[in-house]
């Protein structure tokens, strides 16, 4: 009997060590569709440029600018993307309509005519890559055990920017094998993304069963208080559809702001947010800063994301082990040490030609490895399992909009006081929002340190 | 569904789907096979030489372009005759997505295929179309202009891969001494003065040079969302905002009126362009005849009559229409694009 016992115990304790080596399934499903995805959509965005000039004799600077747009209507839609998903926990159901509308978007290129039309196809594919962010975001946070979901959105972003580097190479080789057939590579970029979608549809695991079994600390935190208790009992009853569906309602995603631990986290976010340069500007910066050959000007970004794809895993195990909000806020100091060799002094002749740039991008793409997947893991520990996707979608939002305004203020200090002044406020402003982030710090302990007997 | 039995219904799409892609490959590289072939409907071309005719002062009868049609010389620049749409067309053999010419200097922006992507060079051509200096651009080409002497050459590219994921793009403008070998990479380094006071800002643009002599030009300079006309001096390396809302302009040969785009209020944001004429002596704008969405740089054909691209069934047609903006659009050369009066 004793024995028994001990072996029992034994293995129930294994488990939890095992699933903690294990990526899960689900995660390695979703970032496969991810991949997909993202070859499929960058195979369109690299060859969409040279197909709207050569092609079609359209200059695409009108396209850069209703692309802003389109932009900023995307963050709303994830924010109903978010909502549509947790009333009655359809995240599946939400990201195969958000994936499968972008793949649709594919052979509409084909026929699409004129910028007019070739913008509007545009308008429906950003609307459903709005769609699908939250709800994918939440099924990894609910398929990944609490004290790994930093290194299970590490791997998602790995994938995902796995997928954005091969899509050119791929759109060019197709490009290449069909002496220009702009079409041919429209249609396998639909093929590419159909795959993804039916990759999503037979392997994701539907409606709400599954994925009720979140043992997330906002449970554990939660027991103690009334209010608490019901809510964790209305989290783990049979979701009736209309309860879930005022549950989720507008204004419990707005009541979610009142939990102190998801208040600061958001707050760190917006205010970390309005004090990073976005990606144009930096590369911006760079190619008048240092003195590139024009060729190395495309290759730019593919450096940051070379970084980002490299980091995304190490930095989010580092996340879970030491605590998501430090390597968040770790992963502005990166991005600060970056301003800070934009600005140093540095004389030619001194390094070898490209080191500059080289280390700056490295440091761009730990940045994203540092906070992206990492803010996700870190929220989801702060959301209710009712409301994350809506939840999730709340934070990305708040930190894209607050990261708009940044590039805004940014661009305007760039006027006013030229570049490099415009890069040392730029960097003064980070320090200084690292430092508030720090004394916004939250008192729990690391969010992802596995408590003693957390296991069970 | 066993895990098994959704492994092979994903099996099974993977295969419909690579028949799809591959289907879609070799029907685009079976079709460039045949592009080779004269096809039917198109303007008859035949290779011969061609050459930029220094100015004889006799009225253009000709144009070289870049022809659109499908077939041997896809992309090369012919020659056509100007008012015959479907007249035969002779072809130069040297391929430009887009090409100008004065005093028998052209330039040719010119596409470079590459293994992982393209590259694109701005190339200098004497009047027999032989390649005089290479210069690499870093982006697609979108215009280019030669001065009237034949001395000075601008071009402008769209400088893509700001961000990797978003669809941005900047403008990059050049201007090349081709005498002196002096080349200017980028004109937004010039010194701006935006109603009489020094400007500068992150987001600066440059497009669409037009040359008045070897020093003196007018181009496009946009920033926070508003496009400025603006008189650029290449010595001085200095430009000056003249009036607001002008793109791509087009100065007439006599020098006295810039054709341009004119985002026109009320038309919808992805197609808001007339084409119209502002006289340089009196500032006064006459909208052109063309109630079209007009996208290019226009060329004067002669001090009286315009000519511009609009999107026909082989990518551009070459249209015209009366600087005075009087009579109505005609059509000036099917399946063409750019190109320069030759006189």
């Amino acid at each position: 009997m004793y024995l028994a016992d001990t072996r029992a115990a034994g293995r129930v304790g294994d488990a939890p060590r095992l699933a903690r080596r294990a990526v899960p399934a689900t995660v390695l499903v979703l970032g496969t569709v991810s991949l997909l995805t993202d070859i499929s959509a960058e195979m369109v965005t690299a060859v969409l440029p040279l197909y709207l000039v050569t092609e079609m004799g359209l200059s695409p600077l009108g396209f850069g600018l209703l692309d802003g747009i389109y932009n900023g209507a995307s963050a709303a839609v994830r924010l109903v993307g978010g909502h549509l998903a947790d009333r009655g926990s359809r995240y599946k159901t939400v990201a195969v309509l958000g994936y499968g509308l972008s793949a649709l978007c594919k052979p509409a290129l084909l026929v699409a005519r004129g910028l007019p039309a070739i913008a509007a196809v545009l308008a429906v594919d950003r609307t459903g890559k709005g769609l699908r962010t939250a709800p994918r975001d939440a099924m990894i946070s609910l398929s990944a055990a609490p004290e790994t979901r930093g290194r299970a959105f590490g791997v998602h972003r790995a994938m995902d920017t796995a997928g954005a580097l091969l899509g050119p190479l791929a759109a060019f080789v197709v490009l290449r094998a069909s002496v220009d057939g702009f079409d041919a590579v429209f249609t396998v970029s639909f093929c590419v993304a159909t795959a993804g979608v039916a990759v999503l549809l037979l392997f994701v695991p539907g409606r709400a069963a599954r994925w009720g079994t979140d043992t997330g600390p906002h449970r554990q935190a939660a027991v103690g208080t009334p209010a608490a208790e019901s809510m964790a009992a209305e989290s783990m009853a049979a979701p009736d559809a209309a309860a879930a569906a005022r549950a989720a309602g507008t204004r419990a995603v707005l009541g979610l702001l009142g939990q102190a631990e998801l208040r600061r986290l958001t707050l760190c976010a917006l205010v970390l947010g309005a004090a990073t340069v976005s990606d144009s500007f930096l590369y911006l910066v760079l190619r008048a800063d240092v003195d590139l050959p024009v060729a190395w000007f495309p290759v730019l970004p593919v450096g940051s994301a070379a970084s980002f794809l490299l980091l995304a895993v190490p930095f989010g195990h580092l996340a879970d082990r030491v605590g998501r909000w430090w390597v968040f806020v770790g992963g502005h100091g990166l991005l600060l040490a970056a301003y800070g060799l934009l600005l140093a002094p540095h004389p030619a002749g001194v390094l070898p030609a490209g080191a500059l740039p080289a280390v700056v991008l490295a440091l761009h793409g730990a940045f994203y490895a540092a906070t992206d997947g990492v803010l996700m893991a870190a929220a989801a520990g702060s959301v209710p399992q009712r409301l994350r996707s809506s939840g999730l979608a709340l934070v990305q939002t708040g930190q894209a909009g607050s990261r708009f305004a940044g590039s805004l203020l940014f661009g305007a200090a760039w006027t006013a006081w030229g570049e490099r002044a415009a890069v040392a406020a730029a960097a003064g402003a980070l320090l200084a929002a690292v430092a508030a982030a720090m004394a916004l710090r939250p008192d729990s302990p690391a969010p992802g340190s596995p408590a003693p007997g957390s296991a069970t | 569904m066993s895990v098994r039995a959704r492994l092979a219904v994903l099996a099974a799409v993977l295969v419909v789907l690579a028949g799809v892609g591959t289907a879609a490959v070799v029907h685009a590289s079976d079709r460039a096979a045949r592009r080779d072939d004269q096809q039917a409907g198109g303007p008859p071309i035949h290779p011969g030489q061609v050459r930029l005719a220094t100015g004889t002062g006799a009225p253009p009868r000709r144009l070289v372009v870049r022809s659109m049609a499908w077939g041997p010389h896809r992309d090369e620049l012919v020659v056509a005759p100007v008012g015959d749409p479907g007249a035969a067309r002779v072809s130069s053999g040297v391929r430009c997505l887009r090409f100008h010419a004065a005093a028998g200097t052209g330039l040719c922006l010119r596409r470079v295929p590459g293994i992982v992507g393209d590259s694109y060079q701005a190339v200098v051509l004497d009047a027999d179309l032989h390649e005089r200096r290479r210069v690499a651009v870093g982006g697609i080409p979108t215009r280019t202009r030669v001065s009237p002497s034949g001395r000075m050459a601008a071009w402008t590219v769209f400088v893509s891969g700001d961000s990797y994921a978003d669809g941005t793009f900047s403008t990059r403008s050049s201007i090349l001494d081709t005498r002196t070998g002096h080349l200017d990479t980028n004109l937004e380094t010039y010194r701006i003065v935006r109603d009489g006071r020094a400007f500068r800002a992150p987001d600066v643009n440059v497009w669409g040079v037009t040359f008045a002599d070897d020093d003196h030009f007018f181009a496009t300079l946009a920033t926070g969302g508003q496009t400025y006309l603006v008189r650029g001096e290449v010595a001085a390396r200095t430009l000056t905002t003249l009036r607001g809302n002008v793109e791509c302009p087009s100065l007439s040969p006599d020098g006295t009126r810039l054709a341009f785009k004119k985002r026109v209020p009320g038309l919808p944001k992805d197609a808001p362009w007339r084409l119209s004429v502002l006289d340089l002596r009196t500032m006064r704008e006459t909208p052109l005849a063309e109630g079209r969405d007009v996208d290019d740089q226009a060329l004067w054909l002669d001090d009286r009559t315009i000519a511009y691209a609009l999107p026909g069934d082989y990518g551009t047609d070459l249209w015209s229409a009366p600087a005075a903006g009087t009579g109505t659009p005609r059509l000036l050369a099917t399946a063409a694009l750019a190109g320069a009066v030759l006189g």
